[in-house]
């Protein structure tokens, strides 16, 4: 009798069964926390990729932070991730805001902001390789000498080169977000705002722009924390170089474990990034307020 | 009631996770199926080939193999060249790497051997004195191991040529260089006429050290780099190294290399190219390129534009003008973790279906010198056999012919060089940080 009385409430309490984040949870521990453990693992041993893997304690560890280019990557990471920041932020929320409009003509024009995105990165690298190549690229070819640098050749420029094709890559994808988030915001606000007489650089700044703050957030978090994870379009692009100039962390774990074969050191390397990625996440998801899962719409 | 509503509940719950559970076991066993290629249709013996200049003739050879041996069939794959080079050493790490492994010789070959992933292949060569008698004993060598036999070379020469175009040489009025202050002098010659003198690679950086190699070699002879491989203490210090270090800055500091080098990849042809089409009027690459050259600018090769030498001697240098480097040919191994059937097939290509008279015919008429004795008739009734007689007598000729490098060392001390080497060429580095570097990592 008792349990009769008090099963419903339990259920009612529990929300939906526990069951349903099943297929969800096996796959993370599969395919995220099983080779986490088994990282961690390998950065305390030395392996080559093919004999046996040797227990060596914390050598790798010793190897990867004393050596000048892991904090070269460092430090080229840390540049990437500002300047894509800096870059793709605005841009996207004005080009997210405009295509948000009703407007034919705006519908036409996303469609043709969105087609980067239809295209992998090995592909946007190849095409940029092409058209960016000192002797047979776009400045050459139309004989522009102000196109005729050496794009990918010179430390200086490159990472600037580098921070653009990304950009031109992923401002779609984050333009969708924006575009997205504004179309949610209720009408009515502006309908009030307009009777205030409120204009359109005010109501962007006092209606769109605190109503996009979740927005903001979600998107911010995906392009800081994805900049740790730029790897194949960098790797097609320049290959780290020239030097190591575009050596990034990831590319820099990559090379370390699959060109010299340096499994532990790579596995090092790979504890650092996962480290500097939930960090940077749990940063911005702070940044956010503390009722951050409550929505913000009108009646909800 | 509602106990029962909740056993239903709960029963379909579980149903729903364990059905959940199958998808994820059943993907997750996809996922380790490997590779395609790798172990499918059953029991054939898989190859994996690089794309290029070889690819029709490797190709024509193991069709020819299939079709007349269909029970004993190869299953053939291509990559590019870079991109082999991480796969097939992953491949082989996980067990899933095919029947035959293309390689180069020297350390890999040494790191595969030493984790028992290659067959040894002594007794296969001695039971068969056909094989071993067939090709050229200065390259066979590079396939053995500790006076083992773990490869068997499987295509062509390919020592490391100088190339020139000699449309822009003769504009200019300049002749080939013999030595390097000839070179150098060369330098300004072409930068005045609008034209880079040499056209690199630099994206790739193997290119950038073949100019290392030659320079060592013709400054201090052989025993320098024999040192090195041999991981003595210290012996990147040996005062060749710095002065071909300090003799590649120096032409670099006078412009000897094109405009962006370093955006340039090899794996693209773009250094050949800018060589051909006369914006670069040298190039210092592999005897591989004048198959690429052929394909790709018949016309230039064909009128016979295209000129080739040898590296130039350095002026005091202790080292024979006529040593060699490059990679003496590549070669099959055989993988140790196949099944019989697997490694039968394949050493049955490797006594019968390899080097035929087909495949010696159609690696030359590509432009490229087999590694095999008693070609000489054929390589000289080629329509290529400037090129291809230059080639052979250079490597027959040559009292030391050393493997590149990269190849030559473990994976770790190769990749540590490359990765110096672009920054002298980028001169980020000076060359005593380069060997104090490098000598760092002495038996890695």
């Amino acid at each position: 009798m008792t349990s009769l009385s008090s099963a419903p409430r339990r259920v009612r309490d529990a929300g939906p069964s526990g069951w349903l984040a099943a297929p969800a949870l096996i796959f993370f521990l599969a395919f995220a926390v099983v080779p986490l453990i088994g990282v961690v693992f390998l950065s305390f041993t030395s392996w080559n990729g093919l004999g046996e893997i040797k227990l060596e304690g914390l050598s790798s560890w010793t190897t990867v932070l004393t050596d000048p280019v892991t904090g070269n990557a460092l430090v080229v990471t840390a540049k990437i991730m500002f300047f894509s920041f800096v870059v793709q932020a605005p841009v996207s929320l004005l080009l997210g805001v405009f295509t948000a409009g009703g407007q034919k003509y705006r519908a036409a024009l996303a469609v043709l902001y969105f087609l980067p995105l239809l295209l992998s990165s090995a592909a946007v690298a190849i095409a940029f390789k092409a058209l960016l190549d000192p002797n047979f690229g776009l400045g050459p070819g139309f004989k522009l000498p102000i196109l005729t640098q050496d794009w990918l050749g010179n430390s200086d420029l490159v990472l600037f080169v580098v921070v653009f094709v990304i950009a031109w890559q992923f401002v779609p994808f984050h333009t969708l977000i924006y575009q997205g988030g504004v179309r949610q915001i209720p009408a009515s606000l502006y309908e009030a705002a307009e009777i205030d007489g409120a204009g359109r650089f005010r109501q962007f700044w006092n209606i769109t722009l605190p109503q996009l703050k979740y927005t903001i957030i979600t998107s911010s978090t995906l392009m800081v924390v994805g900049s740790l994870a730029y790897f194949d379009l960098i790797f097609v692009l320049t290959g780290g170089g020239p030097g190591y100039s575009t050596r990034l962390l990831p590319l820099h774990m990559y090379l370390t474990g699959f060109k010299a074969n340096d499994m532990g050191a790579a596995s090092a390397l790979g504890v650092i990034l996962i480290v500097i990625g939930l960090g940077l996440a749990l940063l911005l998801q702070r940044l956010g307020g503390k009722n951050r899962n409550a929505s913000q719409l009108e009646g909800a | 009631m509602n106990g029962y509503k909740m056993k239903i509940r709960k029963m379909r719950s579980a149903a729903l996770a364990i059905s959940a559970a199958g998808v994820a076991l059943s993907l997750a066993a996809c996922g380790s199926a490997g590779p395609a290629g790798s172990n499918v249709s059953g029991d054939s013996a898989t190859m994996w080939g690089l794309t290029g200049g070889n690819q029709p003739v490797m190709q024509k050879s193991v069709d020819s193999w299939n079709q007349t041996n269909p029970e004993k069939s190869i299953k053939l794959d291509f990559f590019a060249n870079d991109a082999y080079k991480t796969k097939v050493r992953t491949a082989v790490g996980a067990g899933e790497g095919p029947t035959f492994i293309y390689g180069w010789g020297g350390g890999v070959l040494k790191s595969y051997v030493d984790s028992g992933q290659v067959a040894d292949l002594s007794d296969f060569v001695k039971e068969n004195p056909k094989v071993k008698d067939r090709y050229l004993p200065s390259v066979l060598k590079n396939g053995e191991v500790d006076g083992k036999t773990y490869a068997l070379p499987n295509n062509n020469v390919q020592p490391v040529v100088l190339y020139y175009n000699k449309e822009v040489f003769e504009k200019v009025g300049a002749q080939p260089p013999k030595t390097w202050d000839e070179l150098m002098a060369l330098v300004p010659k072409f930068k005045d006429a609008g034209i880079a003198p040499f056209s690199l690679g630099g994206q790739s950086k193997w290119p950038d050290l073949m100019w290392l190699e030659y320079l060592v070699e013709r400054i201090g002879g052989p025993e320098v780099f024999a040192n090195i491989a041999a991981n003595k203490p210290g012996a990147w210090s040996d005062p060749a190294v710095t002065e071909a270090l300090t003799k590649i800055q120096e032409l670099v500091d006078a412009g000897g290399f094109i405009n962006g080098f370093s955006s340039i990849a090899a794996d693209s042809n773009a250094d050949q190219a800018l060589m051909y089409t006369g914006k670069a009027a040298m190039i210092l690459q592999g005897g591989w390129i004048y198959q690429g050259m052929k394909k790709d600018a018949p016309d230039f090769v064909k009128s016979g534009k295209l000129g080739f030498t040898t590296f130039p001697a350095v002026e005091g240098g202790k080292g024979d003008p006529a040593n060699v480097v490059g990679n003496p040919s590549n070669f099959w191994s055989i993988s140790a973790k196949a099944t019989d059937a697997q490694k039968k097939a394949a050493l049955d290509y490797v006594k019968d279906g390899m080097f035929t008279d087909a495949d010696t015919k159609a690696l030359i008429d590509s432009g490229a010198v087999p590694v095999i004795n008693g070609i000489e008739d054929k390589l000289a009734a080629s329509p290529d056999k400037d090129f291809l007689t230059f080639v052979y007598g250079m490597a027959k000729k040559a009292p030391n012919f050393t493997l590149s490098w990269d190849q030559a060392l473990s994976p770790a001390q190769g990749d540590a060089m490359l990765s110096n080497l672009d920054q002298i060429f980028l001169k980020k580095i000076t060359p005593e940080q380069f060997v104090s570097t490098m000598n760092a990592t002495t038996g890695k």
